[in-house]
């Protein structure tokens, strides 16, 4: 696990990292900052039950390459859907995605309305990780490079 | 209505030798939640009931909550808020009383709406904590959520007045759901326990949910006993377990094996009260037949269970008490000791991310499946107490969280 090291600057991407407003989950977030700064990426975890506005205002401060939303509260679906639109109106053309169980049924199957709503990805399969790494990367070497 | 008490009917049911089990349950068509607690009620087990508010009325969001209603979207729980008063009271006729208690769990910082509510409904049991709900959960500051919660335990104290004797529980046990060191969560509890005290609650819980070693886990929960009742033996109290809150298994027969196992845990060391976890948790918010199977599950395997002889003491009683009297030294109102303790890192809770929070301390799962410091931070603790460890990679906290995960659903 040597990645940090050997990812040159300019493949260091800004991320913010938030829960989303309704949900407390926390362990998610904690996974998620580590798993991006061992990819060799910069992290501001903006923590658990971050209300909308709150969210729009610190993306809009922070200008990051990413902003990665999870949620698993079963509230997901709702409060991603009603981020989105503000979130967009800030940041346009900055990458936004989000993953985590987004129902509370456990269905899935909500991937296709987030996309339609402006989300760049979404990630709720049981690989969702390793998908979500293969972007960042992607990611990483398409806006650097 | 104080023989219909919450903390009376745990000790009547504990005199006669029976652990109570408890779902989280909480759905939004009031319709629906009756049918559940009547389940709840009839599963023919000694249950308490349980309305479980959704998490939009947790935040204080009372427009998604009136939102969604209106549109008929998912909630994840009981928006007890919203609903008029008749609706509350129409859900619990004929199924809260002194038979079968209803308590109103929540998850809020700052629950004064959510404690009016239940009480209008003529409810009077809840829970949480001004630590408890906050620092894991809320972007509240820690003074904020400690004079909401002053004026919730008044709010809830007051009902003595309608012939109520009101219970609070503390869910300081459960700090973070996992990867909390025992002494720390059996230190919160009490400093909660102590904290509701002195706003004037008479009976109350304190919590501690089960982690990853069982002997370890029988030892915290006879520490909290013995700084209970140092503390707390002007009130009525009793304890209360949570079923596994981290990362659960994801196999029927892993999930129904651990909380077997903590339901002989509560039997083993006299907790009185079980809040269980269904099958569905690693998968979904659990269905009411889910539940009730969850609570049959807990109570058969709590008649099999022996009570056992205490655990090896390893020092978590002398940490948490260490804790314990390090916070009520910073001053003589409980409230202000919480909030200078979380200021100066002698509460410090791992990987939580609240403003608040120190964010010095980190605990880790040995290799013996015991849970342990492997940084201390600002805690009043004797550096012996931590063992070094270089912080946890995203691999490691990964098989931290998953530890009892992977045991049970590889058994």
């Amino acid at each position: 696990m040597e990645l940090d090291a050997a990812l040159p600057d300019a493949a260091r991407l800004d991320i913010v990292v938030s829960g989303l407003a309704s949900d407390a989950h926390t362990w998610n977030l904690v996974y998620l900052q580590l798993v991006l700064e061992e990819m060799g990426h910069r992290v501001t975890n903006l923590g658990a039950c971050v209300p909308d506005g709150l969210l729009t205002s610190r993306c809009e401060q922070a200008g990051p390459d990413l902003v990665v939303l999870s949620s698993v509260n079963g509230h997901g679906f709702q409060d991603a859907r009603r981020v989105i639109g503000p979130l967009r109106a800030r940041l346009a053309g900055t990458p936004v995605v989000v993953g985590g169980k987004l129902g509370v049924d456990g269905a899935g199957g909500r991937a296709e309305a987030l996309l339609a709503a402006g989300f760049d990805a979404v990630f709720e399969d049981a690989d969702a990780i390793a998908a979500f790494r293969c972007y960042v990367d992607r990611l990483a070497a398409g806006v650097r490079s | 209505m104080t023989g219909g008490s919450f903390g009376g009917y745990v000790a009547r049911a504990a005199a006669a030798g029976e652990l109570v089990v408890q779902p989280r349950m909480g759905v939004a068509h009031p319709a629906r939640m009756r049918a559940g607690l009547a389940a709840v009620r009839g599963a023919g087990v000694r249950a308490a009931g349980t309305i479980t508010v959704d998490s939009f009325t947790r935040v204080g969001d009372h427009h998604a909550v009136r939102k969604a209603l209106a549109t008929g979207a998912d909630l994840n729980g009981y928006p007890i808020a919203a609903h008029p008063t008749e609706t509350t009271r129409s859900v619990l006729d004929g199924l809260h009383g002194p038979g079968f208690p209803v308590q109103v769990r929540h998850g809020s910082a700052c629950p004064q709406k959510i404690v009016a509510a239940l009480l209008a409904a003529g409810l009077d049991a809840t829970e949480g904590g001004p630590l408890s709900y906050c620092l894991p959960y809320s972007r509240v500051p820690v003074a904020e959520s400690v004079r909401a919660w002053a004026e919730s335990c008044l709010l809830l104290s007051d009902a003595r007045e309608r012939g109520a004797r009101p219970h609070l529980e503390s869910f300081g046990g459960c700090m973070m759901g996992q990867l909390c060191p025992p002494g720390l969560l059996v230190a919160i509890s009490v400093l909660e326990g102590l904290f509701f005290r002195q706003h004037g609650i008479d009976s109350m819980s304190l919590s501690y949910a089960q982690q990853t070693d069982p002997d370890q886990d029988a030892e915290a929960v006879a520490a909290l006993r013995t700084l209970a009742a140092e503390h707390l033996s002007d009130v009525d109290w009793h304890v209360v377990l949570y079923t596994y809150m981290g990362v659960f298994p994801r196999t029927p027969r892993g999930a129904t094996a651990l909380l077997e196992r903590s339901a002989e845990l509560a039997v083993r060391t006299g907790a009185e009260r079980l809040i269980v976890k269904t099958t569905a948790e690693a998968h979904r918010i659990p269905t009411v037949t889910e539940n009730v199977t969850a609570l049959v599950t807990a109570a058969a395997a709590a008649s099999r269970a022996e009570p056992r002889g205490a655990a090896e003491d390893t020092g978590v009683l002398a940490e948490a008490r260490a804790l314990v009297d390090a916070v009520l030294d910073l001053a003589p109102d409980v409230g202000i000791a919480l909030v200078r303790a979380v200021e100066r890192g002698y509460l410090d809770v791992p990987f939580c991310l609240h403003r608040d929070n120190a964010g010095r301390t980190r605990a880790f799962v040995d290799t013996d499946g015991r849970l342990q410091w492997s940084r201390l931070g600002a805690l009043p603790l004797p550096a012996g107490r931590a063992v070094p460890a270089a912080d946890p990679t995203a691999d490691e906290l990964l098989r931290s969280l998953t530890h009892v995960e992977r045991i049970f659903d590889r058994a």
